[in-house]
């Protein structure tokens, strides 16, 4: 087995010099894409998509595009990589947490090519990584859902245990509970991006045990249906859902992609790209508010939207002490806002939230 | 017994809903390797089927025809697929998993378009209101009526396979084609009809996603239900009433730990999320633990070509 690996990554490294001796400078940069859903998944995907056609309309035949839909996280991630890489891409971005490290690993063999991976938190020399601050968003979010239910229960359909999701569920609990302090959070862990029939089915079974509002952090929009068939209320995830309001979608955080490839595409044609972290958030309109419709009262809505340009402004930050973490230990003091450091590695929910997070 | 918030009644009633999916494509599939033909292309089948469904459903405002469509549309591609391994001789394996791919890929091509659409809502069937009955009545009398069909197929492949004439020539050709076909029985068409009841049964499982379950069309909505189907034929070890089980134990425990889930029982999510597929593997391996009888199960043409020359 390590024999193979070592031999394959001799033969990709030997492959890769050969095609990259002299081949940089003129013909258009190749840009490329690696998706874990379908385009048509009307959510996170469809959002880079968005990112790849307006790369292309801004460049025209200065770049050329390539992506890769459906490429399932781990091992099979890498060789749709390499294959990108060895096609001549000058520039890939991998666009799901999972492929945090096939991206480390297929870019050490392509030193020339330039990578970016989304929402994850290992770099190198030719690996930047970007991420939304989705939980800017889900601060309003929870905003709404806690003055909309009337069960007192909020669902969501959580994917996988990692720093991004439980943020996303802390910061939306903690606006609930801060307008609704009898709030409770009902979280269910599909373990999947995309699997409408099961995040339909963790949808239902939320309804059924009395949640009347439902936020998911899962790609496709099968939630949206099932909430409608419910009739309870939802939220947009990664695109605006906007065929689902107005309601059961109230509102929705829809990622921009766009002005960021761009400008990482135009680095790679300046050639002054190199290796940052970018973590952007409302208010450079990475992270944007889909229209709260009128099925949220106006008072609510008003109060949404505040918070929302509070949020961009940089007047408040989600994670305001006092916070205390789920077994009651201090997080953050009074006043005290969280670091970004905290952030990329949280771990733990608050105070509040019942249940284990898998590991 | 206490489930917290979890009414037992609608849990059983949505398993049975979550679980038809995967019913109908193995029932369908089952014919298929009975017949001595390994059908890979089960996902590629479900997923045109659900397109064609919805498309139709939508055009027609029909979720009736809509279902007819799904089968026929399945069927045309389990058709392209016959013809390929049965005229040209091709792999089997091959070609099925190039069915899948090719069935992706169609699939998303024909469901432009129709994304974030409606489609016209299902009624459940109602028998004389007996859907009022407690536990009974949501279980039992207010289900789709392709839940109650998915159900008859089972018993009526059960049954044909068991007692009818039918039934022994398609598993005298996929046992031993030579001698089949030496007794004067057409090995082509009995292989070509099973091949399009698979594609067909596939086709209704992938429109009653579409449909009912989600409902909506979207890329790659079957997400390897298809796989789990051709697993559920082989460790049910070729029998109808199995099927049935792996299944419901399937698409039950999918449903149950969800609704763990959500009613926030203290059990660890890592359990729970593989509890789905440990426990349908280990029920169908426990009841064909009988190695020899398991083995002789398995027909004995599967996967071979068949040319009638020699």
């Amino acid at each position: 087995m390590k024999k193979r690996t070592l031999l394959a990554g001799v033969a990709a490294t030997a492959l890769a010099s050969m095609s990259f001796a002299g081949s940089h400078g003129d013909g258009p940069v190749k840009v490329g894409f690696v998706y874990v859903g379908p385009i048509g998944d009307g959510g996170w995907t469809y959002e880079h998509h968005q990112g790849l056609l307006a790369v292309e309309e801004a460049f025209g035949d200065k770049v050329e595009t390539v992506y890769q839909e459906s490429v399932p996280e781990g091992a099979d991630a890498e060789r749709a990589m390499t294959q990108m890489a060895l096609q001549g891409a000058d520039l890939i971005f991998t666009t799901s947490f999972g492929y945090m490290d096939p991206t480390i690993n297929v870019a050490a063999k392509f030193p020339d090519v330039k990578f970016e991976h989304a929402t994850g938190y290992k770099r190198a020399d030719n690996v930047s990584t970007y991420s939304a601050r989705f939980y800017e968003g889900r601060a309003v979010q929870g905003h709404i859902a806690g003055k909309m239910t009337k069960t007192n229960k909020i669902g969501y359909i959580a994917s996988f245990p990692i720093p991004e999701v439980i943020r996303g569920i802390n910061s939306a609990y903690l606006h609930a509970k801060k307008v609704n302090p009898d709030v409770e959070m009902n979280v269910v862990w599909v373990f999947t991006w995309f699997d409408p029939a099961k995040e339909a089915d963790a949808a239902k079974a939320l309804i059924d045990n009395g949640v009347d509002v439902v936020l998911q952090h899962t790609d496709s929009t099968a939630p949206q249906a099932a909430a409608a068939e419910a009739g309870v209320i939802s939220f947009g995830q990664a695109s605006d859902m906007a065929e689902f309001g107005p309601t059961p979608r109230v509102s929705s955080i829809i990622d921009n992609w766009a002005p960021y490839y761009i400008a990482r595409t135009q680095a790679v044609l300046d050639g002054t790209w190199e290796s940052v972290d970018t973590w952007d958030g409302i208010s450079t309109g990475m992270v944007e508010i889909g229209e709260i419709t009128e099925a949220v009262p106006a008072d609510v809505k008003a109060e949404a939207e505040a918070l929302r340009d509070a949020i961009g402004a940089g007047e408040y930050h989600p994670f305001t002490g006092p916070i205390n973490k789920q077994d009651g230990s201090v997080w953050l003091a009074d006043g005290e806002t969280a670091s970004d450091g905290d952030l990329a590695g949280m771990g733990f929910y608050v105070e509040g939230i019942v249940g284990d997070i898998p590991n | 017994m206490e489930f917290g918030s979890i009414n037992p009644v609608l849990l059983v009633a949505s398993l049975m809903v979550a679980s038809t999916p995967i019913l109908l494509a193995a029932i369908g599939e089952l014919i298929a390797e009975k017949s001595g033909v390994l059908n890979l292309g089960v996902e590629g089948m479900m997923i045109v089927g659900a397109v064609t469904g919805f498309i139709v459903a939508v055009q027609t405002g029909s979720p009736f025809l809509g279902f007819v469509a799904a089968a026929a549309g399945a069927a045309v591609l389990a058709f392209l697929f016959a013809v390929l391994v049965l005229f040209f001789l091709s792999n089997q394996v091959a070609t099925g998993l190039g069915l899948t791919l090719f069935g992706l890929g169609i699939s998303a091509l024909m469901g432009q378009g129709y994304v974030g659409i409606r489609p016209p809502a299902s009624p459940r069937w109602d028998f004389f209101g007996l859907s009022e009955l407690p536990v009974v009545g949501p279980i039992l009398f207010n289900q789709h009526p392709l839940v109650y069909l998915s159900l008859i197929l089972v018993a009526a492949t059960w049954y044909v396979l068991r007692s009818t004439r039918m039934g022994l020539v398609l598993r005298a050709v996929g046992e031993s084609h030579d001698a089949a076909h030496a007794l004067g029985y057409s090995v082509h068409g009995t292989r070509i009809a099973a091949i399009l009841f698979g594609g067909a049964c596939a086709g209704l499982g992938g429109a009653f996603l579409s449909l009912v379950i989600v409902p909506q069309w979207t890329d790659g909505m079957t997400a390897g239900r298809g796989w789990i189907a051709l697993a559920i034929v082989v460790f049910a070890s070729w029998r109808p009433w199995r099927v049935l089980l792996g299944a419901y134990l399937f698409g039950g425990v999918t449903v149950l730990q969800l609704n763990l889930q959500a009613a926030g029982i203290a059990i660890p999510v890592e359990l729970l999320s593989m509890s789905p597929y440990l426990i349908t593997i280990l029920v169908l391996v426990i009841i064909s633990s009988d190695r020899n009888r398991a083995a002789l199960n398995a027909p004995a043409s599967l996967g071979r070509a068949f040319h009638a020359s020699h």
